[in-house]
């Protein structure tokens, strides 16, 4: 246990896990639709104002799990309690626990039916996807990974639009079929270490065959959660049909889950099978980009354009997990980040629009800048985000993407430009749309611009825009010193096994 | 000659940040004073001689060779967001911002007596664009750099669609992708290799050294180095300059101001500070980039000068006259010779105040006399006298006589050419004078000496208004002036070559 930095007295950890499913508890008793929406406010806020904490006890300059808790839970199979963060995890904690409470508050309207049960599922949805992020035990991984399965199903099956029941079950089987083989792997990484310790099962020699299928398994269901090209097809239907909590949810947390699983599980415990597989999946990174970007520019419905960006960007973010260099491991957890807070707030924003004109489609919503200057003022800031105008987050974050590929392959790198430029394609045909559109629009004098809790929600996104954008420093100093040493180990590894990397190059 | 600029003291200096801010600002006062239109151009015109008066202020600190930067953000080591004002810099940051001075007046004439709608979006953007010119003025690394640059291709988006029909939403179109999908295509990736090659993007303080270590490849160097070319597509460099003729359904306004001064220039200005800044004049000689450069655009210089003497619509031919010009800067620093960069650079200058000039008559003939086309001046010249007498003057410039602006820039790139010993780019220099002269000559000799068309009257016609009368005859007097006083100007471009 001694990458374990234990933290004596506050279990702050679990207090984040446990505090939202007290919450939901509670809304299980009282009924009420203004209490509901209150409390749930309450109790994801307070969660958000406790995991400031994590910043302050955080030690950036080592490379353990901090603020650790172990607890033993079934010692007769090794299954143990134990929670802690990095710096891979901990941005993607602050960024749940910050992001939750304007997914209430964008649901103050838009959900009228059903609001506790609604706040129920958005609660218990918090509680699992901070217990993803910070379960060092696989085993008690794996049960927040499938816990969240069915909130998240319950949000767009019983609140989605016309075609819920279709996109709800989708996304289940999808998702389902990942996780089965997750716990194949998750049994067999068992019995050949002893143990479900996450750490304990890194960097151990298990031969090369049982990391290619150890790694597949998990990079099956990893792949399905990011999405990666090919296996997104379930993410645009549960993208439109979601609610926008739901939708804002799906695109700033759950997406990420892939991607850590990546990080956490893909490198450090099947090294050799990264460096086998890492082309491969580099080129469908690239594969995903230049797709997600076709697709997005083709769509008329806007959640479905910006479900398809989220493909093009999540393949940035694979890519620079897979060049294996510093640079683009840090990028990609930053694009990690850029993304939630982007695609977050587009998906915030149409939502707005669909309160008020009832549809998603671009062709309905074509010159509203006229009545709505202040919805589009920020359309224009995030949609900039959206497409790494420099400046704003996710240039840095894809700056640092593609300087770590040009250090891995130049060729990669020019590959995957032709994105860039459809990201800037689409998201600048959206808004031309939103914002001018063409000679002939549909009367939109009706539309009254947003309101003040509307612009509340929507500010400290922008604020993390242009924060991550022009002073990436601080949030970089917290992640550079947990990927440097996972990328030190893995370029150890390669130098010490040298196994048959020989196949792809 | 190194030894001048390599040792400059570089001093820190926040009065850079409120040069670039004032226009940003002004924007944002003008956009909350919808229903004051005196007031918001109050406002627009005192933000343009604010930041007149603030460049100008930057001239005693360079004179005694010090350069002034100002950092704002750091992004990561050796990333940042920087501002510099050099010589270099000093060259564009007058032009824009004196010529801004002009054209809100000019402007505020021009959209009043042809009561264009949206005047505040206008305004608001007109200054938004200046405020993304000034930031590229004053960039002190190619990152700042294409911050400002790709300000100015979102913030101009609006002006050129100002009429919001399908022709301007198709012009429009065309401007934003032309100018986005280059930048992102070509720019974006050579900025990220070359900070992968460099560990910076800082520029250097000469124009010999570039940042390009010595011991990269030379097929990446090569590679980075046509992608910087290609990039920034404001430059107007064949096969990329399709946008500049299809912006010019934009108002006369912004076709002056924009497609003849600061966006351009802002093109032409970002390649040449990348090609003498970030790859230097040392590497481009060793890896002999400069001459094929200057061939290369050469054939913009003499292809969009034959489609000019085509048009007949006053506005592209003037558009094709600017493709063709802004050639002529890069064509001078492709040379690299001192004197053949000395004439490239200070035609940014002597460009801006013809071509404005030549646009402002444009503008002021729609507006007196509702005519577009040059067949249809015949005789013209009779009833608007000064328009078309400031039009013969910056012609003059543009064809590169004396004692006018351009002829200084024709001499030194002449020289330059010569002392490169490259007869065929002396050829194309002359070939283009001459084709100037088809081009530029029969506009002011209809007007003055052709007969009017049958049936119509120009008697009733007289001069546009005096806002935007007086703008343009300032503006040609200004292009003789820098004629025969050339060395005010010069002075900036020899702090650059020392």
């Amino acid at each position: 246990m001694e990458l374990l930095l234990i933290k004596e007295g506050f279990p702050l950890l679990s207090f984040l896990i446990f505090l939202p499913l007290v919450g939901a508890v509670v809304l299980l008793f009282f009924h009420g639709q203004t209490f509901a929406r209150l409390w749930a406010l309450v109790v994801t806020g307070a969660t958000a104002v406790s995991s400031i904490p994590l910043l302050t006890g955080f030690d950036s300059s080592s490379t353990k799990y901090q603020l650790a808790e172990a607890y033993l839970w079934i010692p007769r199979f090794h299954i143990n309690y134990i929670v802690g963060v990095d710096g891979i995890s901990i941005l993607l904690v602050l960024l749940t626990t910050l992001i939750m409470p304007f997914c209430v508050l964008a649901s103050w309207k838009y959900i009228q039916q059903r609001v506790a049960p609604f706040m129920f599922c958005l609660l218990v949805m918090e509680t699992s996807m901070i217990g993803v992020f910070v379960a060092l035990d696989f085993v008690l991984f794996y049960i927040f990974w499938e816990f969240m399965l069915i909130p998240m199903y319950l949000l767009i099956a019983v609140w989605g639009g016309p075609r819920k029941v279709y996109a709800s079950i989708k996304f289940f089987l999808y998702t389902l079929a990942g996780s089965v083989l997750l716990l194949v792997a998750i049994i067999a990484l068992y019995l050949r270490s002893g143990s479900f310790f996450i750490p304990e099962m890194m960097w151990q020699p298990y031969s090369l065959t049982f990391q290619v299928l150890v790694f597949l398994a998990f990079f099956l269901a990893f792949a399905i959660k990011v999405p990666m090209f090919p296996f997104h097809t379930w993410l645009p239907a549960a993208h439109v049909e979601a609610p926008t909590a739901g939708s804002v949810i799906l695109a700033s947390i759950l997406l990420k889950m892939g991607t850590y699983g990546m990080l956490r599980f893909c490198l450090p415990i099947t090294p050799d099978a990264t460096f086998l597989l890492a082309t491969p999946i580099l080129w469908l990174s690239i594969a995903g980009i230049i797709y997600g970007g076709f697709t997005a520019l083709a769509q008329q419905d806007m959640k479905k354009l910006i479900a398809y960006s989220s493909v093009g960007h999540m393949g940035f973010v694979t890519l620079g997990i897979f060049v294996l260099n510093i640079r683009g491991v840090e990028g990609a957890i930053l694009q990690m980040i850029n993304h939630g807070v982007t695609t977050g707030a587009l998906f915030l924003l149409v939502g707005m629009i669909y309160e008020r004109t009832h549809s998603r489609e671009l062709a309905l919503a074509t010159g509203v800048g006229r009545y709505m200057p202040w919805f589009v003022t920020l359309l224009t800031f995030f949609s900039l985000s959206a497409f790494a105008f420099p400046g704003t987050n996710s240039f840095i974050g894809e700056f640092m993407v593609l300087a770590g590929t040009f250090q891995h392959n130049t060729a990669l790198a020019l590959a995957a430009i032709p994105g860039a430029v459809l990201a800037a394609a689409y998201m600048l045909r959206m808004l031309q749309k939103i914002v001018w559109g063409g000679t002939a629009n549909p009367d939109q004098s009706y539309l009254t611009d947003l309101g003040v809790r509307e612009v509340v929600v929507l500010t400290p996104f922008l604020v993390f825009v242009f924060w991550i954008g022009l002073g990436p420093q601080p949030f970089i100093n917290l992640i550079h010193g947990s990927v440097h040493h996972l990328v030190e180990q893995l370029v150890n590894w390669q130098q010490n096994q040298q196994v048959a990397s020989v196949l792809w190059h | 000659m190194e030894t001048l600029l390599v040792h400059a003291d570089i001093v820190e200096n926040s009065n850079l940040l409120l040069a670039v801010i004032i226009p940003l600002f002004g924007s944002l006062v003008v956009m909350t004073l919808r229903g004051n239109p005196n007031l918001r151009e109050f406002v627009s015109s005192s933000a343009s001689v604010l930041l007149f008066l603030m460049v100008l202020s930057f001239i005693p600190a360079l004179k005694s060779g010090k350069t002034l930067v100002y950092p704002i953000f750091q992004l990561l080591p050796g990333l940042s967001i920087t501002l510099r004002a050099d010589g270099f810099s000093m060259i564009f940051a007058l032009v824009a911002s004196s010529l801004w001075i002009i054209a809100v007046f000019y402007s505020l004439g021009y959209m009043r007596a042809h009561d264009e709608p949206c005047q505040t979006r206008f305004n608001a953007c007109f200054a938004l664009a200046i405020f993304g010119a000034m930031g590229v003025a004053f960039s002190d690394n190619l990152l700042t750099l294409y911050l400002f640059y790709e300000i100015v291709s979102i913030c101009t988006y609006p002006l050129v669609a100002h009429h919001q029909d399908e022709e301007s939403y198709e012009g429009a179109r065309k401007y934003i992708v032309y100018l986005t999908a280059t930048a992102k295509f070509f720019l974006l990736p050579a900025l990220i290799f070359i900070y992968v090659l460099s560990g910076t993007l800082d520029f250097p303080h000469n124009i010999n050294t570039g940042i390009i270590p010595a011991s990269s490849t030379e097929w990446v160097v090569i590679m980075l180095y046509v992608f910087c070319i290609f990039g920034f597509a404001k430059n107007g460099i064949m096969p990329f300059h399709h946008w500049l003729p299809g912006a010019m359904v934009a108002p006369t306004p912004v076709s002056a101001l924009l497609h003849a001064v600061a966006v351009v220039k802002v093109g032409v200005f970002c390649t040449t500070r990348t090609m003498l800044y970030i790859f230097g004049v040392d590497l481009m000689d060793s890896l002999n980039l400069g001459i094929p450069t200057a061939y290369f655009v050469g054939f913009t210089i003499i292809a969009a000068s034959m489609i000019a003497l085509s048009k007949d619509n006053l506005k592209a031919r003037l558009a094709y006259s600017t493709v063709s010009q802004l050639s002529y800067i890069i064509l001078g620093v492709a040379l690299l010779t001192p004197h053949a960069i000395e004439g490239g650079l200070i035609h940014i200058v002597n460009h801006a105040f013809a071509k404005i000039t030549l646009f402002f008559c444009a503008g002021a003939i729609y507006i007196a006399a509702h005519k577009k086309c040059i067949s249809e001046m015949s005789g013209l010249g009779r009833v608007m006298p000064f328009t078309f007498g400031a039009f013969a003057v910056a012609s003059l410039s543009m064809i590169g006589a004396p004692p006018v602006a351009g002829f200084v820039s024709k001499w030194y790139l002449l020289i330059g050419s010569m002392e490169a010993h490259q007869v065929g780019i002396l050829l194309i220099l002359i070939a283009s004078t001459v084709l100037n002269v088809g081009y530029f000559a029969p506009v002011t000799y209809k007007a003055f000496f052709g007969k009017p068309p049958e049936g119509e009257a120009v008697a009733g016609m007289k001069e546009a208004p005096l806002s935007m009368l007086i703008p343009l005859l300032i503006a040609a007097t200004v292009s003789v002036i820098i004629g025969i006083y050339p060395n005010f100007m010069m002075q900036f471009v020899w702090m650059i070559t020392g």
